[in-house]
């Protein structure tokens, strides 16, 4: 096959990724833009091979190697639950990550084959590039796998902060970038591996200090980073195919970032540097004496909803928690059936990460039509009845508008206040993440409903019936 | 004067960034968990690096050091592909509409 056809291909591949994205912009087209990933996938791997020609032993490793990976990536994906896919997509970030440095170190140690060069005399041009592939691969690598590890809860989710850990980080940066330079100038592959031991270590002390609930901005953030290191190898390898995706892949991780700052109003440098949510924070409430809550229980909550013309649900990350989706969903059927009118608010960081909560009420067959974004339905709070707030706590906290010295001021927040009524299921009155009290829980029109979420919802929706 | 190929693979570069802003900024919110993880299946186009990485070579041995990174990279991205895009399928199979409500 010439290079030139070879080419072709790579950008028709390319065409069908960005196809791929685009169909996302509605529900209804996005399955049709998943099968065109996948042809883009096909075509890219086919033509990859035949370009090489070598079908006899060759032939017989690849195919063996990618069935291998692909019957673990296939169980993977038809085992694990919804509530599983922030540690599942940081799980798959790290392995872009680790793909790329082993590209990159076997263009490394035999350069002929990507015609850049021989050993000891790789093209300058190419050495830059695949070294900060490398470098971003192993950054994305290791700094997934903490992600990872937090999300699952093997870690814990407060931040790890020391003395002078950003002089750390930005000395270790600075390193990696003159190390770069000596590699260029003596070709030597000590300095190579150096850069790579470095950048594994950056990704971790990157990531530790972020705590939990940023979980958001960082799997976005990784995602990132993984595009940029399969476009630093794409520029290693003159591959167009490599190059389109990573630049998409890594704006599109961009632009995630940037949405989640903002739905925290934060700044993405803030969320960065780390240390928030730490439980040395110390928090504006002056709360010390035990203010009054309204406790409820199950049948109170029925008896509000059941008489309510409009019900607002607000899903936090505590639904997640609790898997409490699939329940919420029978008890919303059951207020249908009594004729309340039910839509969801999903603020832009609830859960821990894009658009977790609006998976997960897809998976328990809410139709997307009956779920709001912040923008959509805050105005509504006003006209309806009952707030029923399961898991979400700091994103409703009217402290955000109110007090400029609160960590959390200027954050968008959901208008749960505005409605007639409130119920806030939560197992104890404990703070959010932000560590701040929450001044709605004393409110005359709040009930708070002391359970676990899957339970307490399972429990209303029998006293509905 | 001649323009080194460089500059047309950053050329590339450069436009598909913008292409993927704009491509990105008009993904619905709610899909933004499938996007996720079908940039992650994509960005495993690496495996394209990792073919050529580990059969290209003209050596006898299979088997060298290279070659043996080429190899792990293919099952690692092979690991994405398939996880990613099936993962998307099935996510995105449970978004549906409100069916119409027969009255009985």
């Amino acid at each position: 096959m010439s290079a030139n056809l070879l080419a072709v291909f790579y950008l028709i591949s390319g065409v069908l990724f960005i196809l791929a994205l685009r169909g996302l912009s509605s529900p209804e087209t996005s399955r049709t833009g998943n099968l065109f990933g996948i042809i883009g996938m096909a075509i890219a791997i086919s033509v990859t091979f035949l370009s090489i020609g070598n079908f006899s032993t060759g032939f017989f490793y690849l195919l063996i190697f990618l069935l291998i990976g692909g019957s673990i990536g296939a169980f993977i994906a038809f085992k694990i639950p919804m509530t599983a896919m922030p540690e599942l997509v940081a799980g798959f970030h790290s392995l872009v990550g680790l793909a790329a440095v082993f590209v990159a170190i076997s263009a490394f140690l035999n350069p002929e084959v990507f015609n850049l060069g021989s050993p000891k005399n790789i093209k300058i041009a190419s050495l830059i590039e695949m070294s900060l592939g490398a470098s971003i691969g192993a950054i994305t690598f290791t700094g997934s796998i903490i992600a990872f590890l937090k999300l699952r809860g093997i870690m814990s989710g407060n931040p790890i902060t020391f003395i002078a850990q950003h002089f750390v980080n930005l000395a270790l940066g600075l390193t990696t970038i003159i190390l770069i330079f000596f590699l260029c100038k003596t070709q030597t592959a000590n300095f190579f591996w150096l850069i790579i031991i470095i950048s594994f270590l950056l990704g971790i002390l990157l990531i530790i200090p972020i705590g939990g609930a940023d979980m958001p901005v960082v799997i976005s953030m990784l995602n990132s980073y993984s595009g940029w290191a399969a476009a630093g190898i794409g520029f290693t390898l003159e591959n167009t195919a490599l190059i389109i995706t990573g630049a998409l892949v890594g704006s599109s991780g961009a632009i995630l970032s940037y949405i989640m700052c903002k739905g925290m109003n934060r700044s993405f440098f803030s969320v960065i540097l780390g240390g928030f949510g730490g439980t040395d924070q110390n928090s504006s409430s002056k709360s010390k004496e035990q203010k009054p809550v309204k406790n409820g229980n199950a049948d109170d909550a029925a008896f509000l909803m059941k008489n309510a013309s409009s019900v607002i649900i607000v899903p936090g990350y505590g639904m997640a928690v609790a898997q409490a989706q699939h329940a919420l969903r029978e008890m919303v059927d059951a207020l249908k059936k009594n004729g309340v009118k039910v839509s969801y608010a999903i603020h832009p960081v609830a859960g821990r990460m894009p658009g977790h909560m609006n998976v997960l009420l897809a998976e328990a067959n809410v139709p997307y039509d009956e779920v709001f974004e912040l923008e959509e339905i805050n105005s509504d709070f006003a006209n309806c009845d009952v707030a029923y707030v399961i898991g979400a706590n700091d994103v409703t906290n009217p402290v955000a508008k109110t007090d400029p010295q609160s960590p959390i001021y200027g954050m968008p927040i959901l208008d749960v206040e505005k409605s007639k009524s409130v119920l806030f299921v939560k197992r104890s009155l404990s703070p959010g993440y932000a560590g701040i009290d929450n001044d709605l829980f004393y409110r005359d029109n709040t009930l708070m409903l002391f359970s676990d979420a899957k339970k307490m919802t399972e429990d209303i929706t029998k006293n509905l019936d | 004067m001649e323009i080194d190929p460089f500059i047309f693979r950053l050329s590339i570069f450069i436009l598909s960034i913008f292409v993927g802003y704009y491509v990105v900024w008009s993904v619905t919110p709610s899909l933004h968990t499938p996007l996720m993880s079908v940039t992650n299946a994509i960005s495993s186009v690496i495996i394209v690096g990792a073919i050529i990485a580990s059969l290209a070579g003209n050596n006898e041995t299979i088997f060298n050091t290279a070659n043996i990174f080429g190899f792990l990279a293919i099952i690692l991205a092979a690991v994405n592909i398939f996880g990613g895009f099936l993962v998307t399928q099935r996510m995105l199979a449970m978004y549906k509409k409100k069916k119409r409500k027969i009255n009985k």
